[in-house]
């Protein structure tokens, strides 16, 4: 029995990670007003990029710095032209989906890659904790990066003048305008954070947990972050409890029918956006989005 | 309409004298600037070619073998020309039912799902109704409507009970919807195959041939399947619906001014409703043409990013359901093209980068003199705040 938790947990901890790191970007998007959703081509040409930078380098530590890059690249030609040209971010956003899907697509069909896979790093003492101690503290070692990344970004949102500004952008973009921020300047720099991070959670995935790039690995990913940070109700707490919790359904569809329990499986791909409308639903009064989500900013327009 | 370049209005006659001396700047108007649109399209649309061309020459390819495979497979001889009328005909109606709910204001991006739903009820009736027969077929595409409306419905609902944005709303729904299609297809007394000694796969029984949509003619000729006619028509209705009725007028005054509508008595929410379920209804009807019409069986991947392609086609043709139908033409001639890519040996999802990068450069013009001409206006603006005659500043 305790060898099945254990089992879930680990599972559930791997599946989280790339999840979380995407997400932490989303939520830094979301809050300073884009409804980013081509987090998935940000997760996806982060993890083409990494599988590609590994096997160009032969340095696993290379591929997630390649990885980043590509999510960067993705984040910059979005922001370009969502926040600078004011196209419809959705229209921007469904695009670079298919544009970076189609791309990984054909590269990895016509590049051989000889991807490595970074390596597990136990952190000492902690990960002979009976039952938890495994699944918690012995990862592929960018895992970790999280416990700095997480803090990181709770300073800056909240602590740092530059979170200030990201956070009235997405609330009040006339008002932060009158009060002499670039407004389109701090959402594109959401948007490169955001692609930064993603491509991060992507190269995890990638380099980190299956040590090779398969066609349309994030399969859909980009849009469980979307629902973690709603279910979250665009807080840090909750984006991060989100991302958690499903991968952790993600971990039982996976587990549990090896553990020999029957389950609906379509129940429980489908249940982060179940939960996030029913969260969206029936907390309205709490889940506040950003007032200005997915309104574009114009200087001068009413 | 949505016209791409507007010039600014004239000054009504008789209008007071301005209270600041405004400056006169001449914006280009009429032959010069349509030159200038066209060319700025022409361009980025070459960039866009120019950029899957490289793609291609880098990966060791010849473009020019894939540009050529690709004009066999769309446009050279009636026969393919059938194929990419086929590959258009559910994008246009998914366009047709984007546009409405986008010029409501609605901004439904889950035409996926409701294709994925629509597909279901209609392969649901197609499949259980007996005997089966022409009022099937229709039963079969009416069921499918249905699908896809209250498929869009639920978005609608929560909107106006909950407050849920539908953008958040359709697309979660979404993913949902191919769950759904899943559940069915793995539970026999719903669509799982009835195969011979279990051995059957994820998907349905092969529709009856009295429940298909008829086809006109033979691959070597011209040959097009009927679905087209639908999506003709259903654009024709709703381009006149939406420019020269009545209820259409409300449509766009709801998108264009939401405030201005509500002091003029129209019920947002209830033609907010219509509008998603009208629209929901056009997905899930282009599911049921592609099941009764080319698919013939479905399958987890039925809706095969029609939904999705059928948004960008709406965008790409800036909600005018007339032009709809020409870039819809034209994302179906690049999948029909995309069919013939295998002799090159260039994969075909070559394809999914061009009409990306077709979408990008559709949208990239009309942004970009959008910015000038506001650049312009801020710059006249702030000249006129700081000396007369004095143009400066950067918006």
């Amino acid at each position: 029995m305790s060898n099945d938790v254990s089992t879930v947990l680990a599972s559930a901890i791997r599946l989280s990670v790339p999840l979380t790191f995407a997400g932490v970007g989303e939520y830094v998007a979301e809050r300073a007003g884009t409804l980013n959703i081509s987090v998935e081509a940000m997760m996806l040409s982060g993890a083409y990029a990494g599988a590609l930078g590994t096997s160009v380098s032969h340095n696993a530590a290379a591929g997630l710095v390649w990885g980043m890059a590509a999510g960067l690249l993705v984040g910059v030609i979005h922001g370009n032209f969502s926040h600078r040209l004011q196209a419809n971010t959705f229209v921007v956003g469904l695009t670079l989906n298919v544009l970076a899907l189609g791309v990984t697509n054909y590269l990895v069909q016509k590049i051989n890659m000889t991807p490595r896979q970074v390596g597990i790093w136990k952190v000492p003492l902690l990960w002979r904790i009976p039952v938890v101690g495994k699944p918690m503290f012995a990862e592929r070692w960018p895992a970790y990066f999280l416990v700095a990344v997480i803090p990181a970004v709770w300073w800056v949102m909240h602590r740092s003048r530059w979170g200030l500004e990201m956070r009235s952008v997405g609330e009040n973009p006339k008002a932060a305008d009158v009060t002499g921020i670039h407004v389109n300047r701090r959402r594109r720099q959401g948007l490169m954070l955001c692609g930064v991070l993603a491509g991060l959670g992507g190269a995890y995935l990638s380099v980190g947990e299956v040590g090779t790039f398969n066609s349309n690995m994030t399969a859909g990913r980009g849009f469980i972050v979307i629902a973690a940070v709603i279910f979250g109700g665009w807080t840090l707490r909750g984006t991060i409890a989100g991302c958690l919790l499903f991968g952790g359904v993600d971990a039982m569809r996976l587990a549990l029918p090896a553990l020999g329990y029957t389950i609906n499986p379509q129940l429980l791909i489908a249940s982060p956006y179940v939960i996030a409308l029913l969260a969206m639903c029936f907390f309205a009064k709490r889940l506040r989005q950003p007032a200005a989500l997915a309104q574009p900013f114009e200087r001068g327009a009413t | 309409m949505t016209d791409v370049v507007s010039a600014p209005p004239p000054a009504p006659p008789g209008a007071p004298p301005a209270r600041r001396p405004t400056p006169q700047r001449k914006r280009p108007v009429g032959l010069r600037s349509t030159l200038a649109t066209v060319g700025l399209y022409v361009a980025s649309l070459a960039a866009a070619f120019a950029v899957s061309a490289l793609m291609v020459a880098l990966t060791h390819g010849s473009p020019s073998k894939v540009f050529t495979a690709m004009y066999d497979g769309s446009v050279k001889g009636f026969g393919s020309f059938g194929y990419t009328l086929d590959n258009a005909t559910p994008l246009i109606i998914v366009a047709v039912g984007a546009v409405v709910s986008s010029r409501a204001g609605l901004f439904n991006i889950g035409q996926e799902g409701q294709v994925t739903i629509g597909a279901m009820a209609g392969a649901f009736v197609a499949l259980k109704v007996h005997p089966a027969g022409p009022v099937v077929l229709v039963l079969a595409l009416l069921a499918a409507a249905v699908g896809g409306a209250l498929w869009a419905g639920i978005a609608a609902l929560l909107r106006f009970w909950r407050g849920v944005e539908v953008v958040i709303s359709s697309l979660l729904l979404t993913f949902v919807a191919f769950e759904v299609l899943s559940y069915a297809l793995s539970r026999t007394f719903l669509l799982h195959e009835h195969g011979a000694g279990g051995a059957s796969l994820t998907e349905s029984d092969q529709l009856s041939s009295k429940v298909q949509l008829p086809h006109y003619g033979q691959y070597p000729h011209f040959n097009f399947g009927t679905g087209l006619l639908i999506g003709l028509v259903l654009a024709a209705v709703v381009g006149l619906v939406l420019t020269r009725t009545t209820l259409g007028f409300r449509i766009r005054m709801l998108g264009l001014n939401a405030v201005a509508a509500k002091r003029v008595g129209i019920n947002a929410a209830r033609l907010g409703t219509l509008a998603l379920l009208v629209s929901g209804a056009c997905a899930g009807l282009a599911g049921g043409v592609m099941l009764t019409g080319q698919a013939y069986r479905i399958t987890p991947t039925v809706s095969n990013n029609v939904g999705w392609n059928g948004l960008l086609v709406a965008l790409v043709a800036r909600n005018n359901a007339w032009v709809a139908i020409a870039v819809a033409l034209g994302f179906g001639a690049l999948q029909s093209g995309g069919g013939f890519l295998a002799t090159t040996g260039v994969p075909t999802d070559l394809v999914n980068v061009i009409e990306a990068l077709i979408v990008l450069a559709a949208v990239f013009p009309p942004a970009l003199q959008e910015l000038r001409r506001r650049r312009a206006r801020t710059a006249d603006t702030a000249g006129a705040d700081a000396a007369p005659g004095v143009v400066g500043g950067d918006a």
